[in-house]
């Protein structure tokens, strides 16, 4: 940041809303509101679109990842935090900056190769996300015309994998249970039967005069894991239901890990959002798409729609503090990097962007109710998410490019209380070279050392390390069809929820889900409100 | 592609459309003129590419580019250099019009009558099939021509198998993509193509269809499937001789006019005032070619030297399941002799089955007659239905000796289809909360009875396939017809499965000298069944029921004394099979819906019988031609009878003017309604 080169002073110099980050949330705001005409000036510190959504190169990656993680002791700032501003009845108050990244371990395994192809990986930092066909981003996406600049292809398939390594097809569709060679006659039966009683429901609440069997209130209010027992569901259909297709995190049957009791009502909303994804698009497989070149694409294109509509862009920008009304303790603007002053009436913010403690001591209290949303808060809930990301040479199951798997929770070893999920993408998606795939891993944990072994367990039943000749020959056997390791980023995330505060907002960070629906809905509410 | 609505036209494509009508209109009586005055100029088949293009079945047009290519082809000679592009033009037309409507009957055709040609290449057929079926899959069209094209270019039934089982994967609700498996694996098995034996490939294919009738067991397209693998595991190619009346090792007592006193047994006692006897051949599949070439007969009975075989079918055809010849025995002298009679069948090929396959396991079997003098004559006396019975001794022996209830012919290779019969038996059991479930059940069941030989274990199932046909009445109201009908059918497979079952519905007649009769009344049937095992009958009260035909019955050769009443017959024509029974002298119809209907659908299937040449003007036609139109379906049942007491009452149809003209139809009718005519 220090080599940054001096830019012109910005002019105008005064907009409706000011958007710091790039990522999904503070792009869709964006778009929205450069879209109704207002007049939008969107900044990002670093270099590239998408913030902590964003696809990058392996090096890019680790220096991202490396500068945004906790760093033992910030060094204390050395002026003062809260200075008059160039104007004199505002005073500026300092930000600082939020690392959202902990335990980040990065290593590589055959470096030769990676450094020969490393401009040609698009790494999501957001890994593992699909989008479901049927997603409110799609449909934003349409109805913005953000569309025009992404491409999709599909996920092949998906999976359910287990200790034993075997990964079983998930017999979403009507197709896919008749093919499928792991469920008995009996359960396709059931499953089938029981996916056209959702069905029936979804056409229910669109058609009222149709008199097909309906779920009762009383079972749509209970857990949805119950409701599965009563409809005769064997376990495992239970299994694959809860977590492969309803993409639920937590153990449903244990009560006391469990933060998050799905009721029925919305485990049918749930499959709802697949079963419609999956018929949407005649050209998409199943019910799952991925942007080409990455997921760092979609902010990207909700930007170039943003700046068809007069949104003003600047890279490599931070921002360095707040401008508020001394008197009043109203917000005006925000000071630059390049220490020029912007003003604005609305600022939505990247979730790293906070306002040190230090600095709340001196202000008043009008001027701390407008900086509520900033403030860093004790986490209440302790929940992270762990992320990881493999190179791989090879692919975890032979013909298949794109999939998903999902280890339901205790299916790798009896403490792992969250389901894993994991991506492969191939080159058909353009994020790596032909011969290689990356594997993206997620699981929602209590803390670093949880989340991190239980990426690895998940690791090595789909990976083979690189292990030193001399024992390749030992284990050659059980691991051959292994795809190799080639490299490796481990890291967890916390989870930051977003905040609406008037006239200054807080985005979330990227969150535990498979897709973009709370990220979406948080921006579509934000846009909504200003 | 499917089960999409149909959205009402908007004014604005109503108006397109009819802009589209008149130029339609113009190029096709442009095209008429060039078509009748045999124009094949270059604008003339332009026009008529035109023409197609925008209505593929336009089929005149079609067939005018036929003679057009026929017409230059005649010009230019056999060079192939010169031909090929006319014929590419005509493919090139046919794929545009394809594009228009790809369920074009003229279109396909054409496409394929220009390949026929053979001076296409056929490489790029498959590709357009490809196109076509990418489009629909189901299109039946384009499964049509596959077959035609895969015939011509040799390509192998097996890949083709292995596309129908991409096409299934794909979608499993495919009807065209099943259809096409069930007719390559039956050449595949009729070949005997590596690996393709029946004891192996069908239980395979069973596995294949469970995976669709369980996973979406309202899904048709399986069920079909289902049916076509139960037949062929339950039908044997060649046709088999179920039973015969006289059956193996009985003896028979003939006797003349009137009825002989005091026999051992009325099973065995037969009456004729013509002094012949029906030997009846049933078979299990309709067959033709019965002669007395194919069936031989040791007989001691002289003058039977050449019989004359006759099919017993609705139909005029030369097929049947039931053949029958007429035995003299007249001829013999009455006395304690036992003449006995050999017939012997598949020693000389020539019985050959609808479907060609020949009768080839040889069978014979032999029987006693005992000729008796004719006892005094007592037809006269009227047959009532409701006295005069008597309950059958049960201990009787003479049942299991006369009536054939096994299989005769049980040299087939029965234990993989046992096999494979009862493990469907027991996959379907799974299934029995659906309809389709205990439906697929009932038949897998009234399957396996067919096949069982063990008299031990016979009969088992009956109880729980009428009790899935009562399931599936009250489950499914539609198609209760259906089950009620197929429920009958178990009813009397079950009461002819055993001599026990089926004794407790036998009584003798007093007043026919013991005359046997099965009394099936009151037990809501709705249709015949296990005829084959009911030969023997003479007396029968099926009163009470719900039939509307009696169809089935025509086998019944010595059937003398019919009771129907409290039917739903609903027209003579519904009795049309009881002209073969000329033994019939009793018949009771009353009480049933006949003239109830006026519109009597079958009528319309008969082209105006009055005016057919081969029917012989007789008197009553001449007589009284008003009253002939009027009741010419009851004209063409009775005069065809020999009745001597006719039971109407209680029909739409009765009245006096009806019972005039079966009286002068009938002249010899001793007692109509109960009462004798001219009383």
């Amino acid at each position: 940041m220090i080599d940054l080169p001096p830019y012109p002073p910005l002019d105008p110099s005064n907009y409706y809303l000011i958007v710091v980050g790039t990522g999904v949330s503070e792009s869709v705001s964006a778009a929205a509101a450069s879209s109704s005409g207002s007049s939008v000036l969107h900044l990002d510190p670093n270099p590239f679109y998408g913030s902590h959504f964003a696809s990058l190169s392996l090096p890019d990656l680790t220096s991202f990842l490396h500068s945004n993680s906790v760093s033992p002791h910030p060094p204390p700032p050395s002026s003062p935090p809260i200075l008059p501003s160039n104007s004199h009845e505002l005073i500026s108050v300092d930000l600082v900056h939020r690392s959202l990244y902990s335990s980040v371990e990065i290593s590589s395994f055959d470096s030769e190769i990676l450094e020969e192809h490393s401009r040609r990986f698009n790494v999501d930092l957001c890994g593992p996300r699909v989008v479901f066909c049927a997603d409110e981003s799609i449909n934003l996406m349409l109805k913005s015309g953000a569309n025009n600049y992404v491409e999709f292809k599909s996920i092949d398939a998906s999976f359910v994998g287990d200790s034993s390594g075997e990964l079983r097809n998930v017999p979403d569709s009507r197709a896919a249970i008749f093919k499928s060679k792991s469920l008995t006659l009996l359960e396709k039966n059931l499953l089938m039967k029981f996916f056209k009683l959702v069905q029936s429901q979804l056409a229910e609440s669109d058609d009222t005069t149709t008199t097909t069997v309906k779920i009762s209130e009383e079972d749509m209010e209970s857990p949805f894991v119950d409701f599965l027992a009563k409809m005769r569901l064997p376990p495992n259909i239970k299994s694959i239901i809860l977590y492969a297709i309803a993409m639920l995190d937590y153990d449903q049957d244990n009560m006391e890990t469990c933060r998050h009791l799905l009721k029925t009502k919305e485990g049918i909303d749930r499959l709802a959002l697949y079963i419609k994804s999956m018929g949407r698009f005649s050209n998409a497989l199943g019910a799952l798409i991925y942007p080409i070149y990455g997921q760092g694409e979609l902010p990207q294109a909700f930007c170039r729609r943003a700046a068809v509509k007069g949104c003003i862009y600047v890279l490599r920008m931070p921002i360095t503090a707040l401008l508020l009304d001394k008197e009043t303790g109203d917000y005006k603007g925000v000071r630059l990097a390049s220490g020029q002053e912007i003003f604005s009436q609305k600022l939505i913010l990247d979730p790293c962007i906070n306002v040190g403690l230090e600095s709340l001591s001196s202000l008043t209290d009008q001027q701390n109710e407008t900086l509520r949303v900033l403030v860093p808060k004790a986490m209440i809930n302790k929940e992270k998410i762990a992320r990881g990301i493999c190179v791989i040479r090879g692919s975890v199951k032979s013909d298949i490019s794109n999939a998903l798997i999902v280890y339901p929770p205790k299916s790798l070893f009896p403490e792992q209380l969250t389901a894993i999920r994991v991506l492969q993408l191939g080159s058909g998606v353009a994020v790596c070279p032909a011969d290689m795939h990356v594997l993206y891993f997620s699981i929602l944990c209590e803390n670093d050392d949880q989340g991190i072994k239980a990426l690895l367990s998940a690791m090595s039943n789909l990976i083979r390390l690189p292990v030193p000749e001399s024992d390749s020959s030992v284990e050659n056997d059980t691991c051959e069809a292994k795809p190799l390791l080639l490299w490796r980023a481990l890291y967890v995330q916390e989870l930051v929820k977003g905040e609406f505060g008037g006239t200054i907002s807080s985005m979330p960070s990227a969150d535990g889900s498979l897709n973009y629906k709370e990220t979406v809905e948080s921006a579509v509410k934000v846009s909504k409100a200003i | 592609m499917h089960g999409r609505p149909r959205k009402a036209s908007k004014p604005e494509e109503e108006a397109a459309s009819a802009a589209k009508a008149v130029k339609l209109r113009s190029l096709q009586s442009q095209f008429m003129t060039y078509h009748h005055d045999k124009i094949y100029t270059k604008e003339a088949i332009e026009l008529s590419t035109k023409l197609l293009e925008i209505n593929p079945e336009a089929y005149t047009a079609w067939n005018y580019r036929k003679l057009a290519v026929e017409d230059s082809l005649s010009r230019i000679g056999p060079d192939p250099s010169l031909v090929k592009p006319i014929l590419d033009e005509e493919l090139r037309v046919v794929e545009n019009a394809l594009k228009q409507n790809f369920k074009s009957y003229g279109a396909w055709h054409h496409r394929k009558w220009v390949l026929s040609k053979g001076h296409s290449s056929t490489g790029n057929e498959l590709k357009l099939l490809d196109k076509f079926q990418k489009l629909d899959s189901r299109n039946f069209h384009a499964w049509n021509y596959r077959r035609f094209v895969v015939e011509l270019t040799n390509r192998s039934e097996q890949d083709e198998l292995q596309y129908t089982d991409d096409m299934i994967n794909n979608n499993f609700s495919n009807y065209s993509a099943w259809h096409n498996r069930s007719v390559l694996l039956s050449s595949l098995l009729a070949n005997r193509a590596d690996g393709f034996v029946p004891e192996k490939k069908i239980p395979d294919e069973y596995e294949i269809v469970h995976q669709a009738i369980f996973t979406d067991p309202d899904d048709q397209s399986g069920w079909f499937y289902h049916l076509w693998l139960l037949d062929q595991t339950v039908n044997v190619e060649s046709p088999l001789l179920t039973s015969s009346w006289p059956s193996h090792g009985s003896s028979v007592i003939l006797s003349g006019a009137g009825c002989f006193n005091g026999s051992p047994s009325n099973f065995t006692t037969f009456c004729s005032e013509t002094g012949s006897f029906p030997l009846i051949l049933y078979f299990d599949q309709a067959v033709g070619g019965v002669s007395s070439l194919t069936v031989t007969l040791d007989s001691e009975l002289k003058g039977n030297e050449n019989l004359v075989w006759e099919p017993i079918s609705n139909k005029s055809s030369q097929v049947s399941c039931v053949w029958v010849a007429r035995l003299n025995f007249s001829s013999q002298p009455c006395g304690s002799k036992d003449y006995k009679v050999k017939v012997r069948l598949g020693n000389s090929p020539g019985i050959v089955s609808s479907r060609g396959f020949n009768f080839s396991a040889p069978y014979e079997f032999v029987f006693t007659a005992h000729v008796h003098d004719p006892a005094k004559d007592s037809q006269e006396r009227i047959v009532s239905w409701t006295d005069g019975f008597e309950l059958w001794d049960a201990q009787s022996k003479d049942l299991n000796s006369l009536v054939t209830l096994g299989q005769l012919n049980a040299g087939i290779d029965l234990k993989w289809r046992q096999a494979a019969i009862d493990s469907e038996i027991e996959c379907f059991r799974l299934l029995a909360d659906s309809k389709i479930g205990k439906l697929t059940l009932a038949r897998l069941l009234m399957a396996s009875e067919a096949m069982m030989s063990d008299a031990a274990v016979k009969g088992v199932h009956y109880e729980e396939i009428l009790q899935l046909y009562n399931d599936l009445m009250a489950l499914d109201s539609s198609h209760h017809h259906y089950y009620k009908d197929e429920h009958s059918v178990a009813f009397l497979h079950k009461v002819t499965s055993s001599s026990e079952s089926l004794s407790r519905y036998l009584f003798r007649y007093r007043d026919m000298n013991n005359l046997v009769c099965l009394r099936l009344n009151k037990l809501s049937l709705s249709r015949i069944a296990s005829v084959n095992k009911l030969l023997f009958v003479q007396m029968l009260d099926l009163s009470h029921n719900e039939l509307h035909s009696t169809e089935g019955l025509e086998a019944m050769q010595l059937l003398s004394c019919l009771n129907l009443s409290h039917n739903r017959i609903r027209s003579f024509s519904a009795l049309d099979s009881l002209r073969h029974v000329k033994q019939l002298k009793v018949l009771d119809v009353s009480h049933n819906h006949i003239g109830k209907h006026s519109v009597d659908t079958t009528r319309y299937l008969c082209s105006s019988p009055l005016s057919n040449s081969d029917l012989s003007q007789d008197d009553v036609r001449r007589q009284n031609p008003g009253l002939v139109t009027k009741y010419w379906d009851a004209y063409f049942v009775l005069r065809d009878l020999n009745l001597k007491q006719l039971d109407i009452a209680g029909n739409e149809i009765a009245g006096d003017e009806f019972n005039s003209f079966v009286l002068q139809v009938v002249p010899k009718l001793v007692w109509l309604n109960g009462q004798k005519p001219g009383n």
